[in-house]
């Protein structure tokens, strides 16, 4: 433990050799990356079982002496960490390995290595900071190492525009992570976690300071996590490659906004207003990002609002000081959404078109793909026995006992809607005829399909690492040793796990009914005007281009008009007036040596003059 | 000799001087304006030799100093006129108007 700094650092070597070496390696720089991150996952796994019988590992050192503060660098090994080192490795090698079959041909093969080397680093790196310093340069690499990955197909106007969103949007939210943290330090005078923590259970912060930091840090999560009002960039993020979408949509970058969280959970406890906050957000986001769900026809955009709506979910477990429950959906859905965005880039690499409209009928060629993407829509629907099961029934145990009735409603509802277009997409894609030809559809090759194996395997079983049958030893071990983090496992009705199943069970239905043995009408939504609304995903992109959008290319028109008038006529006056004195004076130069003497006698006259006027005195 | 008094030769001098100027200052042609100024230089010898004569303390230096003057106008006079040459044979012109070769 006391070396798992070296953890982040295969996979930046990883980026810096393919950077300078991996023109030579070809394709074969897959092999490096896959070799580095393995090796990230290794000692991620020793970490996490020593961490299993060790106390929490911290170790720092002085970066910067600023008067009397000092800020310090280091890392942490404590429960949360080891397991999102775990999580992160994982899937990162994991994706690592699928790439190599997926992103085969491609041109800038070993780029994307070194991109996905960057990124993983900077992920690592953030969750084994022990400071929200650290913390913020690392949250800010990683949106960088997403800019460059979803962009990578940067030929490609939606690429360029979807790169660009998504690190702006996130900048938005990076800018309330930054107040909060610069006003945390004022308050507190560090930017130690457990300073922050020490200082807030102490009381020695103001109330309403800690619910304004809270939600400003809160803020930096929404955009990262793709919360409700920022959360336009996350589908268009889809842009990128499918291998991308796993890790940036499953286990890491959004991820990261719950992490925070997470991490900085003593604070935001200590302030009601801000989980309440923060309850609300995830709700409505869960809610409305599974409604625009519904009826998307981009198997990955429909991936990529249940991705949305599932952070919804793990927001509002958290909110609801529901601790475990977040972090353990968190662990689940990085496993089965990572699983589902690598099937579905399977289905994408055998078919070439993400329309699900043009689909079908794919279960019989795709014999490997087409139950392993089975395995993770019965895990993120919630059906009994798979993971999200689990996690799920703890975030609803934790909605209804964080008192909050609607968001409990809002939650099952949203759980509904998650089995019931998860099955949607599963009947649409795999049963029935094929709706357009498909000519030589092939099952991935290995090298696809084993990652999406391991996954599947733990889409199953990783729930059962903390259930109300078998013991709750997540969930203990969680939370041992810190009380502000809450209980490792809340009680709640026995009728709440009945409720989640049949609701999970009822979506499913409807979608077979619906798409499956098609007895009811496809346009089951009646009015097409709800239907617009939700293709168009509530119209929030066109609201935000209509206002935001507006009002600042407004504002920089403005601006323009005052740099081309004002600040460039002072400029062009400046020299205007420079040059016209150079001309002057070059006409006093005409070369007529005669001239030159003649002023210089009629100076010279002039000065005796005054001489003798003055009569030597001046 | 010492019954003409030092004004007299100052403003010999003096009259010289200015004809020699106005010469270097409004002839055209070159081999006039370097004449004119030989006449300047003479002008200087003069006052020179005047105030040898008549200054404050009377010695021999300003004699000797026009002598030299006298001797370095010489020379000056034989490099004139070579440059002259030179840019006549460039030019074919004497013409002091059309040497504006350092113009702007």
């Amino acid at each position: 433990m006391e070396n798992a700094w070296i953890i982040p650092l295969f996979p930046l070597l990883s980026f810096l050799f393919l950077l300078l070496f991996g023109k030579r390696f070809k394709e074969s720089s897959a092999y490096v990356g896959m070799l580095l991150t393995f090796a990230s996952l290794v000692y991620s796994l020793l970490v996490l079982f020593e961490r299993f019988s060790s106390p929490t590992y911290k170790q720092e050192g002085v970066w910067l002496t600023i008067g009397d503060v000092q800020l310090t660098a280091g890392f942490e090994v404590n429960q949360l960490n080891a397991l999102m080192l775990v999580i992160v490795s994982l899937v990162s090698f994991l994706v690592h390995t699928y790439s190599k079959g997926y992103m085969h041909g491609e041109e800038r093969f070993p780029v994307f290595y070194a991109y996905l080397g960057l990124f993983t680093f900077a992920m690592l790196g953030l969750v084994l900071s022990p400071n929200l310093l650290q913390t913020y340069f690392f949250w800010e690499l990683v949106g960088v190492g997403s800019f460059l990955l979803i962009g990578f197909y940067f030929y490609k106007d939606e690429a360029k525009a979807a790169a660009k969103k998504a690190f702006i949007m996130t900048r938005i939210g990076d800018v309330g992570l930054l107040i909060g943290m610069i006003l945390l330090f004022w308050q507190v005078g560090s930017f130690e976690y457990d300073a922050i923590f020490a200082a807030v259970a102490a009381g020695e912060v103001a109330q309403g300071m800690i619910t304004l930091t809270a939600i400003l840090i809160f803020i930096g999560a929404v955009g990262k996590s793709g919360q409700f009002p920022l959360h336009t960039w996350l589908p268009d993020a889809m842009e990128g490659p499918t291998p991308v979408s796993a890790l940036i949509h499953a286990a890491t970058m959004v991820a990261a906004g719950v992490y925070l969280v997470a991490a900085l959970f003593p604070l935001f406890t200590a302030s009601d207003v801000a989980l309440t906050t923060i309850a609300v957000i995830g709700a409505i986001t869960a809610i409305f990002a599974a409604s625009i769900g519904l009826v998307q026809t981009d198997i990955k955009r429909v991936l990529a609002y249940s991705t949305v709506s599932q952070l919804g979910y793990m927001m509002l477990a958290l909110g609801s000081a529901g601790y475990v429950a977040g972090v353990f959906h968190l662990m689940t859905h990085a496993f089965f959404k990572a699983l589902l965005f690598l099937a579905a880039g399977s289905v994408i690499h055998a078919v070439h078109t993400q329309n699900i409209e043009e689909m079908g009928g794919l279960w019989k060629k795709l014999r490997v793909t087409g139950p392993l993407f089975l395995i993770g829509t019965l895990a993120i629907s919630g059906v009994p026995l798979f993971s999200g099961f689990f996690s799920k029934d703890e975030i609803l145990i934790a909605a209804w006992e964080g008192g909050h009735p609607i968001l409990f409603l809002l939650a099952v509802i949203a759980a509904f809607f998650t089995a019931f277009y998860m099955f949607r997409l599963f009947f649409m894609v795999f049963t029935g005829k094929s709706r357009s030809e498909m000519k030589n559809v092939h099952e991935s090759p290995s090298l696809m399909t084993l990652p999406m194996i391991v996954l599947a395997v733990l889409a199953v079983v990783s729930g059962y690492v903390n259930t109300p049958w078998f013991g709750t030893f997540l969930g203990d071990w969680l939370v041992e040793g810190n009380e502000a983090l809450g209980h490792g496992h809340v009680e709640g009705p026995a009728w709440i796990m009945i409720v989640a199943t049949v609701v999970s069970l009822a979506g499913i239905y409807l979608s077979w009914l619906i798409y499956g043995k098609k007895s009811l009408s496809r346009n089951w939504l009646g009015a097409q005007t709800l239907y617009k609304v939700l293709y168009n995903k509530y119209y929030i992109d066109e609201f935000y281009s209509m206002t935001i959008v507006k009002v600042t290319k407004g504002f920089s028109h403005f601006l323009r008009y005052i740099d081309t008038y004002l600040v460039e006529g002072i400029v062009l006056g400046v020299t205007a007036f420079v040059q016209t004195l150079g001309r002057l004076g070059a006409k006093l130069q005409t070369g007529q040596v005669q001239t030159y003497s003649a002023v210089a006698f009629i100076g010279l006259a002039i000065l005796m003059v005054i001489f003798a006027l003055t009569g030597g005195y001046l | 000799m010492s019954g003409v008094p030092a004004s007299a030769f100052l403003s010999l001098a003096l009259i010289l001087f200015c004809i020699g100027l106005y010469g270097a200052l409004t002839k055209r042609n070159t081999v006039i304006v370097l004449v004119s100024i030989e006449l300047m230089l003479n002008a200087v010898n003069i006052n020179l030799v005047t105030f040898s004569k008549y200054g404050m303390m009377p010695n021999i230096t300003g004699q000797v100093f026009a002598l030299f003057a006298m001797s370095v106008a010489a020379a000056e006079a034989a490099v004139g006129l070579a440059i002259l040459f030179a840019l006549y044979r460039n030019k074919k012109s004497v013409n002091i108007d059309e040497m504006d070769a350092m113009k702007n």
